[in-house]
């Protein structure tokens, strides 16, 4: 079995050939195997199946991204699909004309309520505030002392009694007014949701209070039930917002979509340590690629994207069709692509392979050695490659480790493609090279059309080139 | 059987936090027992694929290990799972059995951890050992090992500070801890992996960590009385040969009980089942 969905996508890719748009049943191939890196990312089962309706739906309608191969545009509209999900609206705190505003915070038990009841005082604190702490959390032994201690520490005070927690938390409202704190934050006990009397009584501590903001803390580890958590706390109380804690562990995160996919209210913060300034807003797109679990993918697909430029490639093109394309032009493009990473990984990546080629088949040493001749050359030879003579093809091919022959076959091919790219020269069918008899294997049939690049530059171009010309992929 | 069937049964399973791997490899077991055994009708396949999670959890001895002048019985596992509630109800169990107890407040990072484990000790009338704030944990469980040996107190129960098995720092210290205590004059026993029923995956991860640090040798499944399920120990089980000694169904001190495997698999189903 696979361990990350890169490994497994690594398979898909691998398996489909880019022929431009992927049918849907393709399409779901891909989604099928993001499906189970979120089940294993602890996304509730059916908020995954739902995400990959929506994700198909989306996938379906997205333009063709040029430098993508159609697998990987799949898995960047996963991405998007997934921050746009997990962010969106962004919380907002208003804070009330008649002061205090109220905070409640809900959850089950061990979340990290009291902690972050303290960092949400610091951070009010660092807005201008005056908090105030209230311990309405009875049913813990010393939960009241931990919330004090910490307090103590950013130097807020802590309200608490002992009495039923619905008194307390509206005492604690009470003496804000009368202290002129203008911030009250409520903890409260950690409660299970199916324990129905727990779950009164945070109803019970809203209703008398009427918090202006709400927030459900939630440890970033919970399993697929997170979805029935926070549904619950949701219909009991409406919550405004999301804490996810213990971010700085290594549990995937999953446990987030489920949470905002049935509560739709944002995730306002993120805790990622147990100390009080382990606490920073939360970054949608950081949770997404974590989910996902394929940090490395998204990179390859920013990569090709990068790589790729399209103004880049049409600036490359331009000069391929005026005619001003240099051999300095073409080693640039090379090393554009040595950039990405081994080739065969790359290739799969290629938005239009020409039919008949197999990635597979992809000899990256030849590549390897054109770069090499070129290096060998000077600027002057570079872009004056006329001027390459006997003796400088000896000293080039020397300096590349190659031979003259592979030299002067190197130039001879660039010459034609160039003369074939200029203007609106259509290629010749027939190989009119003289002296080529090192020339590999053609495959006459092996056309590619090398569409909306060159159609958008110049229309009278035909855009027609034949790769094979170049040399093919295979040995 | 339909392939809805066995898509079903997989769902079941999932959503009750076993994990992809792990379900898909007891369905295709199931199926493949289904075509050998001949079983035709959904009951038949429920009650096999029960009997097999069964046995999956069946696997190691559950035995408690208190042997030992003192016997020490050291808690671990992350934040907020329920160690310090777990050591109370033990506390109050062994005392029912007519056995004494030390409490060691071994954690000295968190905000107040040693006064509640104190509410715990002063509740079931237990000796706790606890240091200053901010002191070495390994020096406190240490002490209160050699207090049990010289009051012959025959169980310490030591407390921990929760930690994320991802901190390095913290996991050394972790195994720092499990070394100075067994060169006290008791017998490390046991070391109890509490696990907290509603965590994911990670769960599994965590248990591989906390192994590799210390000798774990049991774990305490806790907060069973919500609506997860605890699936996840089955690829603990399966994968690091972890048995589930104890559940924690409550916040109360009468609230922890023995884990039973049949008992565990048959609330599963009933479980999931149900929604």
């Amino acid at each position: 079995m696979f361990d990350t969905l890169t490994d497994r996508l690594g398979d898909i890719f691998g398996r489909l050939k880019s022929k431009g748009r992927l049918s849907e049943s393709q399409i779901n191939d891909v989604l099928d195997e993001v499906r189970i890196a979120l089940l294993e990312a602890d996304v509730n089962l059916e908020v995954a199946k739902d995400f990959q309706e929506n994700v198909l739906s989306r996938c379906l309608e997205a333009e063709i991204h040029k430098a993508l191969n159609p697998a990987q545009q799949v898995i960047k509209s996963v991405n998007e699909e997934l921050i746009s999900i997990l962010g969106g609206e962004s919380l907002t705190i208003s804070f009330a004309e008649k002061p205090p505003t109220i905070v409640l915070l809900a959850g089950l038990q061990g979340v990290g309520k009291t902690t972050n009841a303290v960092k949400l005082a610091k951070w009010f604190k660092s807005q201008g505030r005056n908090p105030l702490l209230v311990g309405a959390d009875l049913q813990r032994p010393a939960a009241v002392e931990q919330l004090r201690t910490l307090a103590e520490t950013i130097n807020v005070p802590v309200f608490s009694q002992n009495d039923d927690p619905v008194a307390v938390a509206s005492q604690g409202i009470e003496q804000a007014r009368q202290t002129g704190r203008d911030v009250v934050i409520c903890d409260t006990a950690g409660r299970l949701t199916i324990d129905e009397k727990m779950m009164q009584e945070i109803r019970e501590i809203s209703d008398a209070i009427e918090p202006h903001y709400t927030f459900l803390v939630v440890d970033a580890m919970t399993g697929q039930d997170a979805v029935n958590i926070a549904e619950s706390f949701h219909n009991q109380l409406s919550l405004d917002a999301m804490i996810l804690t213990k971010l700085d562990g290594d549990a995937r995160g999953g446990a987030a979509l489920s949470a905002k996919s049935v509560v739709g209210k944002p995730i306002a913060f993120a805790s990622v340590g147990e100390n009080i300034d382990d606490f920073e807003q939360f970054h949608p797109d950081r949770l997404a690629s974590r989910i996902l679990g394929m940090g490395d993918v998204l990179t390859l697909i920013e990569k090709a994207e990068d790589a790729f430029d399209e103004e880049e490639t049409k600036r490359a093109t331009q000069k391929l069709i005026s005619g001003q394309f240099t051999l300095e032009d073409f080693l640039d493009q090379m090393q554009q692509l040595k950039k990405m990473g081994p080739l065969e990984n790359i290739v799969g990546m290629m938005p239009d392979l020409p039919p008949g080629a197999d990635p597979s088949d992809v000899d990256e040493s030849r590549l390897v050695r054109m770069e090499a001749i070129i290096t060998s050359m000077t600027s002057e030879e570079r872009n004056s490659p006329a001027i390459i003579d006997g003796s400088r093809r000896s000293r080039i091919a020397k300096g590349s480790g190659t031979s003259v022959q592979e030299v002067s076959l190197l130039l001879k091919q660039f010459k034609e493609i160039k003369r074939m790219m200029k203007g609106s020269v259509k290629p010749r069918k027939k190989n009119k090279r003289k002296g080529s008899n090192k020339r590999k294997k053609s495959k006459p049939s092996s056309r590619v059309k090398q569409k909306s690049q060159l159609d958008d530059l110049d229309s009278g171009t035909t855009g027609e080139f034949d790769l094979s010309e170049f040399g093919t992929f295979s040995n | 059987m339909g392939p809805d069937f066995w898509k079903e049964a997989e769902e079941i399973l999932i959503q009750a936090d076993v994990g992809v791997k792990t379900s898909t490899s007891l369905i295709a077991e199931l199926k493949d027992q289904s075509k050998k055994q001949k079983l035709t009708s959904s009951q038949e396949l429920v009650t096999s694929l029960k009997e097999n999670l069964k046995k999956v959890l069946s696997a190691s001895e559950r035995d408690l290990n208190a042997k030992g002048n003192p016997a020490v019985w050291i808690f671990v596992g992350v934040n907020g799972v329920g160690k310090t509630t777990s050591i109370g109800k033990l506390a109050f169990w062994q005392k029912s059995l007519g056995t004494q107890v030390v409490m060691a407040a071994g954690d000295t990072f968190r905000a107040a951890a040693a006064e509640q484990l104190e509410k715990w000790a002063e509740e079931c009338n237990s000796i706790l050992i606890r240091g200053g704030e901010g002191a070495d944990p390994s020096s406190v469980i240490f002490d209160a090992i050699q207090h049990a040996h010289s009051a012959s107190i025959p169980l310490v129960l030591a407390d921990t500070a929760g930690r994320l098995h991802t901190k390095t720092n913290l996991m050394e210290e972790l195994s720092k801890i499990e070394r100075v205590a067994s060169k006290g004059s008791g017998t490390v026993t046991e070391i109890l992996l509490t696990l907290d029923a509603t965590t994911g995956q990670n769960g599994l991860e965590q248990a591989k960590k906390f192994a590799a640090a210390v000798d774990v040798t049991g774990i305490i499944l806790t907060k069973l009385d919500g609506s997860s399920r605890g699936g996840i120990i089955f690829a603990i089980q399966e994968e690091i040969g972890i048995p589930v000694k104890f559940v924690g169904i409550g916040e109360s001190s009468q609230d922890l009980i023995q884990f039973d495997p049949d008992d565990f698999v048959e609330a599963l189903f009933d479980f999931q089942l149900e929604n």
